[in-house]
């Protein structure tokens, strides 16, 4: 990757990864008595790792012009292996804390080994690290092609990925430690949710400087979404880390908001989370990835349209269905309600185009395990939005809040939705970015996708049986007018689901490690004829170096 | 319509311009007037802040994470009444920052923990839960009674708590530090001044059984032992809407 950049970039590398050093030192130096300073050190380590490597390369020759006529897809290629790495780490997090509440005295005498420090370890491991990684390096490969234009310069994507990956490891290190401000998703402290707001406005500028540059005069469906996701996570995000630190030597801050507004904010961004981060980003994924994979374009066009704004404009008003019969007030858990019920329209709009476009091509999702695994995820996403659709009514919400029921309700959207587009985007992408042939073995595709199917399967029923139980045992009343059954009463009912609910577990994560293990044996495969994909370039002539 | 779009999807700048306008509109009808409508956080002169030793209490309860299994808001349902007590009101975190409404209930709520059990209770609990309550699938968290409580940065936690809108006074913040410490060791001189600065109503005892020392433990039992304690806001209500 070194290789790929001239001199001058590899300086503006060094004078980059020498800034992120000096911060480091600054805050280990001002957190010396405080767990701010273990990271100001992890910080300090990250940037001297990047800059000896980059200085060790920098006299190497200069790259060859030839380049700049190609799609520039290194970033990619590391972007797939990370996200498959966090994959691991997030799904085998996630078996494990599973396990521990099914057999709690099954650890280890250690704060950073307990359920409440390693579950957040989970949340974000597979939200950012598996899906986050996903979205940058699927959004970085969509963009060029559908814009027929490479990348706007060499350094921005690798800063965006590692930066990236950077707060990723300073969300989980620090969770391990203790820190956490305890919003859902929204973990981090404040000095990593800084360093999130400048990766990102790096990758926002990326995405304007490529789609300034584009050869086609439309901008893809697919844009659209990444697009969305982008700019409304920024949004989300830096409304609800405000907060002050106590003080610039201190990993610790206190959000601004406080009771009933804090509430709203955090699942504002809590449930947006799930639109534009887990939807619609991924929905930007399905747009491309599937009819692509189907050779077949697009069912509709206009549906694509309405289910873009759709989600864009109603999406943002749901977050306060997570608040129904709380202390906030009852308009605004009504006007959630409502827009939630509606959502299912433009949900269903994108997931009927989906499904849509496979129409005559049924045949090859029987035989393609890469395109069952696109098709899945299209039909989960459907299901999901229903069942959130309905969770958010009132009445239902009354049984389900609370419950494992929300648990299963978001693992068949994580599972069934997320982690299956994403395999099979994957699985469609790997071949051409490493220029081989196929995959290393169609078969343990099919191993794979069968692992996900019955791990996802066996998961959300074990949840909804379990959540539905709960919040049915919470309610019920005796003949003489008294609460049937103690708190603990449905804990103990809940043992045998949790016991499922690991087992279901595990297998999505097997089916994850064969996928790390397929994906490694592809890119180690011989390389084979040189043509083999080269229709794949830009529109010439490239617009480079000093444009 | 479709028209217009043909123009949109032409303009990059147009389309984020379009997506920040229509994603802006649904956050800030529902979000902005809870800031203004004076309905929004019912009025309670009872309510007081926490201590500082409450203070670094809950902040060991963020840290170990237990908002993923205990919620604190009990609903306004009638079986969640009767289980836990009034329903909660939004004055009672009026200075939580942030709020731990939590949205999982592996273990029961928590918003009307304070005075349920003994100090004794709580401290075996959290050492190792199963010797309380042999069902529990609770982690033994034995930690929280080896370690001693940081406390020396507790004036600043008081001082960032103020910025943010909790009323603490220049002198309870000057004295966070000494009054943590009073707190839980009544015998000791340090424990004069808490009363007078937090009123008389505050718990003043060793937390965790063991005397001349502050550890987690006696942080976080102190925090959990005024939870749905601050104000009788709640109660009030009950009763108001029983007679």
């Amino acid at each position: 990757m070194i290789a790929d950049l001239t001199r001058t970039e590899r300086l503006w590398a060094m004078i980059i990864l020498g800034v992120l050093t000096l911060l480091g030192l600054a805050m280990a130096a001002a957190g010396r008595a405080d767990l701010l300073g273990i990271h100001g050190w992890m910080v300090l380590a990250a940037g001297v790792i990047g800059f000896t490597a980059v200085a060790q390369r920098y006299n190497a020759p200069e790259p060859s012009a030839e380049r700049l006529n190609e799609y520039y897809d290194a970033p990619t290629k590391l972007g797939i292996i990370l996200t498959l790495l966090w994959g691991v780490v997030g799904m085998g997090a996630g078996f494990w804390v599973a396990a521990l509440l099914a057999w709690p005295d099954f650890t280890i005498d250690a704060a950073w080994a307990s359920f409440g420090r390693l579950r957040p370890v989970h949340t974000s491991g597979v939200i950012f690290g598996f899906g986050g990684n996903a979205l940058i390096a699927t959004s970085l490969h969509v963009l060029q092609r559908t814009t027929r234009a490479r990348l706007p310069d060499q350094i921005s994507p690798w800063f965006v990925l590692l930066g990236y990956n950077l707060f990723c490891l300073l969300a989980a290190s620090g969770y391990l430690m203790g820190l956490t401000q305890s919003k859902e998703y929204a973990e981090p402290e404040w000095y990593a949710d800084i360093w999130l707001v400048v990766v990102w406005v790096v990758y926002f500028a990326i995405y304007m400087r490529t789609l300034a540059r584009r050869k086609e005069p439309h901008i893809y469906v697919a844009n659209w979404y990444y697009m969305a996701f982008i700019l409304v996570v920024a949004i989300l995000h830096i409304v609800n880390n405000l907060a002050v630190p106590i003080s610039l030597g201190s990993a610790k801050s206190y959000s601004l908001f406080s009771g009933v507004q804090d509430a709203m904010t955090q699942w504002w961004y809590g449930h947006n989370a799930v639109a534009f981060f887990l939807t619609a980003g991924f929905l930007g994924m399905m747009y491309y990835y599937l009819p692509k994979r189907a050779n077949r374009p697009i069912f509709s066009y206009r549906l694509s349209i309405i289910s873009f704004w759709g989600i864009t404009f109603m999406y943002m008003w749901a977050g306060s269905h997570h608040l129904h019969y709380t202390a906030l007030p009852h308009w605004v858990q009504t006007l959630g309600m409502a827009f939630s019920v509606v959502l299912l329209v433009p949900s269903w709009a994108s997931a009927g185009n989906a499904l849509l476009t496979l129409n005559g091509a049924w045949h090859k999702v029987r035989d393609d395990a890469v395109l069952r695994f696109m098709a899945l995820a299209a039909i989960f996403y459907g299901i999901t939005t229903f069942e959130g659709s309905f969770m958010a009514i009132r009445a239902v919400n009354s049984l389900s809040h609370y419950t494992d029921w929300t648990i299963g309700h978001v693992h068949a959207g994580a599972l069934g939705w997320v982690a299956m587009i994403t395999f099979g985007s994957l699985y469609s992408l790997v071949p051409s970015m490493w220029k081989r042939p196929n995959l290393y073995s169609q078969k343990l595709v099919e191993v794979h996708f069968w692992l996900a199917l019955s791990g996802t399967v066996i998961y959300v029923f074990a949840m909804w049986n379990s959540g539905v139980i709960q919040g049915l045992m919470w309610r019920t009343y005796t003949e003489s007018g008294g609460l049937a059954y103690s708190f603990i009463d449905s804990l103990v009912a809940m043992h045998p689901y949790y016991i499922v609910r690991a087992f279901g577990g595990l297998l999505f994560l097997l089916g994850a490690l064969v996928a790390l293990f397929n994906i490694i044996m592809t890119i180690r495969m011989p390389a084979p004829v040189a043509d083999e994909v080269a229709f794949d370039l830009p529109a010439q002539p490239a617009l480079q170096a000093g444009e | 319509m479709f028209g217009l779009h043909y123009n949109l999807e032409r303009s990059a700048v147009g389309l984020v311009a379009f997506i920040v306008i229509v994603a802006s509109i649904g956050g800030f009808i529902e979000i902005a007037p809870l800031f203004t409508i004076d309905e929004t956080v019912e009025e309670a002169p009872d309510m007081r802040v926490y201590t500082p030793l409450e203070v670094a209490g809950r902040n060991i309860y963020i840290r170990e994470g237990c908002y993923a299994c205990h919620s604190q808001m009990i609903r306004t349902l009638q079986d969640e009444v009767e289980r836990y007590g009034p329903y909660s009101l939004a004055v009672e975190s009026q200075y939580d920052h942030p709020q731990l409404w939590g949205s999982k209930r592996t273990g029961p709520d928590l918003a009307r923990l304070g005075d349920k059990y003994s100090d004794a209770w709580h401290t075996m609990h959290l050492n190792n839960p199963r010797d309380v309550v042999p069902e529990s699938k609770m982690p033994a968290y034995r930690w929280l009674l080896r370690d001693q409580l940081k406390t020396d940065d507790l004036g600043a936690h008081l001082a960032a708590l103020r910025t943010v809108g909790v009323p603490y006074s220049d002198e309870q913040i000057a004295n966070a530090e000494i009054d943590a410490f009073g707190q839980a060791n009544p015998d000791s001189p340090a424990s004069g001044g808490v009363a007078e600065r937090y009123g008389a109503e505050t718990n003043i005892r060793m937390f965790d059984g063991v005397q001349g020392r502050l550890s987690d433990m006696d942080a976080l039992v102190a925090y959990l032992q005024v939870l749905g304690t601050l104000t009788d806001a709640a109660q009030e209500t009950a009763l108001a809407g029983v007679q």
